[in-house]
């Protein structure tokens, strides 16, 4: 004891001791500090590099200045269909599928019978594989011999062609997003469950209706999942990908096999998104820095809705942090 | 009060009051009529939820022939056809493939993201906080961003390309999302098992592997479930990287060119389809509950 006090001795001992538990962080997050490295920040400086770079993934790459740029953003001819699709699918899509999403969760707990069915009814189509049931949808809708135009039909209702009008592609698509609400309701419910009881009838003794109880009770409780929604949803519907190519695809009936490159967007760019754009750039056109280009006005949107994700909602990050 | 309890068994707490026969009468209508309605409501609203995969169904079993017209029942029953599907060339490999995507992604993504997941919630130190808002930053990247120089390494120098690998061996350095997902369910484990555990002499390790994974594992079955359900989903990926080899295509990306070889096949295609689907749907049903937990997980708590 005496010799600690007088002795240096602690300082090394402690220092031993915090470089070990150094060592021991490093070890448990390595397999992210790695991957982080690699996955995410390697490709990330690469995509910049390319960008100011000629490059067809065969000749070397050429220093191009700004001019991958200045292409992209003013004079290719398919930057402004995919920017407003992209857009126009975050507005809509979003925000039915938070009011669809709420409707369908406040459905489900206002239940008294038969719970468990509903919700699972309310909760598989979410599970089906975006290619299946984007399969099944063009199916579905076909104008030919789609059940559903058979049916409008016998019931004397002008059908639309969906997946094959422009007009209605997109619109044709936020049925099929909506069909998919699974997880917004499941995440709504559990919102709903959580406002205490007695609020509601505290409500209900101060004489509010069922719009008033929802406007002054449930809907101030919710509003932090409301935004989870929200923002998260726009996150996702920027990368909006796989059902709007493949609807595009098999609405055109372009027969498409290794090497056979087509235009996305089908029927008149109307379902070509920002991703596609991406996609048919470096990987069908080879035009890697133009493609790169896109990838990092991309990059800027959604790190700009990630950072409003993360001011706005605080309880994404633990308050004791 | 005996005309009280006959008429309003289920509202005991308006006995005292006067007259309040007719009133129970009422009140008890009124919440009928109020099931009758949510009940109407929920049951339109499940039928269309559902209908879709009834008419992927009867179309699935229909003839060659009726599957051209618009008829919505089938004539004869089509078994065969699954058959048919199943001896589509190719199409056993592409089963193949998708599990072995989603089942060696999985566990790669399990493996790595339970010590991240748990220095990130039990460990204190100086730039926690910001290695979380990076996690939080690469779950919200939309993947096309850093594809291209991703498949250029991955092509040029490793000479992947035409393969599943550059999917499955980034899974074993973390996956943002089950990081994050898994985090937040550890945070729900009280600080005083893992101190108890230390002062039984556990280090670190055996404190994660003896406590916190035996005491998480709904946590982790969230985490497996939903890295199971995203590789066998996945077509952004195996179009990136298997496109070239139909050999690797998983069934997810093989279903769309199976449509455009059988394009007027509508029942094959729909047979098809509910064999992609149906995997997810069983593995599901018997895990039902894990998986509406971390649903719930991703939004709610934190």
């Amino acid at each position: 004891m005496a010799t600690t006090t007088t002795a240096p001795a602690p300082a090394p001992a402690l220092r031993r001791k915090r470089a070990r538990e150094r060592l021991r962080l490093l070890g448990f997050l390595s397999p992210w500090l790695v991957g982080f490295s690699v996955f995410f920040g390697y490709p990330l400086l690469a995509t910049g590099y390319f960008s100011v770079m000629h490059y067809n993934q065969i000749e070397p790459p050429e220093f191009v200045g700004l001019r991958n740029w200045r292409y992209v953003l003013t004079q290719m001819p398919l930057f402004g269909p995919a920017l407003w699709n992209t857009l126009w699918l975050v507005v809509v899509m979003v925000a039915l599928r938070v009011v669809f999403g709420l409707g369908i969760g406040l459905l489900v707990t206002k239940l008294k019978t038969g719970v468990g069915f509903f919700r699972t009814a309310f909760y598989l189509p979410y599970l089906a594989p975006p290619v299946a049931a984007t399969v099944a949808f063009v199916f579905l809708l076909n104008p030919g011999t789609g059940p559903v135009n058979e049916i409008l039909g016998t019931l004397g209702i002008p059908a639309p062609s969906w997946f094959n009008d422009p007009a209605w592609a997109k619109p044709s698509l936020v049925m099929l997003s909506l069909w998919g609400i699974g997880d917004l309701m499941v995440i709504f419910m559990a919102a709903l469950l959580d406002v205490p009881k007695e609020q509601y009838e505290a409500a209900e003794l101060d004489g509010a209706g069922a719009w008033g109880r929802f406007r002054y009770v449930t809907w101030p409780s919710i509003t932090p999942i409301v935004l989870f929604a929200v923002v998260t949803g726009v996150v996702q519907t920027m990368q909006y990908y796989t059902q709007a190519l493949v609807a595009g695809k098999l609405a055109s009936g372009v027969s498409i096999g290794p090497g056979t490159v087509i235009q996305p967007g089908y029927p008149d760019h109307s379902t070509l998104t920002v991703p596609q754009l991406v996609y048919s750039l470096g990987f069908q056109n080879f035009n890697t820095g133009a493609a790169c280009v896109l990838s990092l006005v991309l990059f800027v949107i959604a790190m700009a809705v990630t950072t409003l994700l993360m001011r706005k909602r605080a309880g994404l990050l633990p308050a004791e942090d | 009060m005996t005309t009280t309890t006959l008429n309003a068994p289920t509202a005991p707490a308006r006995t005292g009051h006067p007259g309040d026969g007719t009133a129970g009468t009422r009140a008890r209508r009124t919440r009928l009529l109020h099931w009758i309605a949510v009940h109407t409501v929920a049951v339109a609203a499940a039928l269309s939820f559902v209908l879709p995969f009834v008419f992927v169904f009867l179309t699935s079993v229909m003839s060659d022939r009726q599957a051209m017209s618009g008829e919505l029942w089938p004539d004869t029953w089509h078994w065969s056809n699954y058959v048919t599907v199943f001896e589509t060339p190719g199409f056993l490999d592409w089963w193949k493939n998708s599990l072995m995507y989603a089942g060696l992604g999985t566990l790669f993504t399990v493996c790595s993201a339970v010590p991240v997941a748990y220095a990130l919630a039990k460990f204190r130190f100086r730039g926690r906080r910001t290695a979380l808002v990076l996690v939080l930053a690469t779950m919200m990247l939309p993947p096309q961003v850093v594809v291209i120089p991703m498949y250029l390494v991955w092509a040029q120098q490793f000479h992947l390309a035409g393969s599943l690998w550059p999917l499955i061996i980034p899974m074993a350095f973390g996956d943002a999302y089950s990081i994050f997902l898994l985090r937040q369910f550890l945070l729900t484990i009280p600080q005083e098992y893992l101190e108890s555990a230390k002062v039984d002499g556990c280090g670190e390790l055996r404190t994660l592997l003896r406590i916190v994974v035996p005491m998480s594992r709904p946590g982790i079955a969230a985490i497996a479930l939903f890295q199971f359900f995203f590789c066998w989903n996945d077509y952004f990926g195996p179009q990136i990287y298997a496109a070239q080899n139909p050999a690797a295509w998983t069934l997810s990306y093989g279903l769309e060119s199976f449509k455009s070889a059988h394009s007027v096949n509508w029942n094959l295609t729909m047979a098809a389809t509910l064999l992609v689907m149906a995997p997810v749907i069983i593995v599901f049903f018997f895990a039902q509950k894990a998986f509406v937990e971390g649903v719930t997980l991703t939004g709610v708590k934190g």
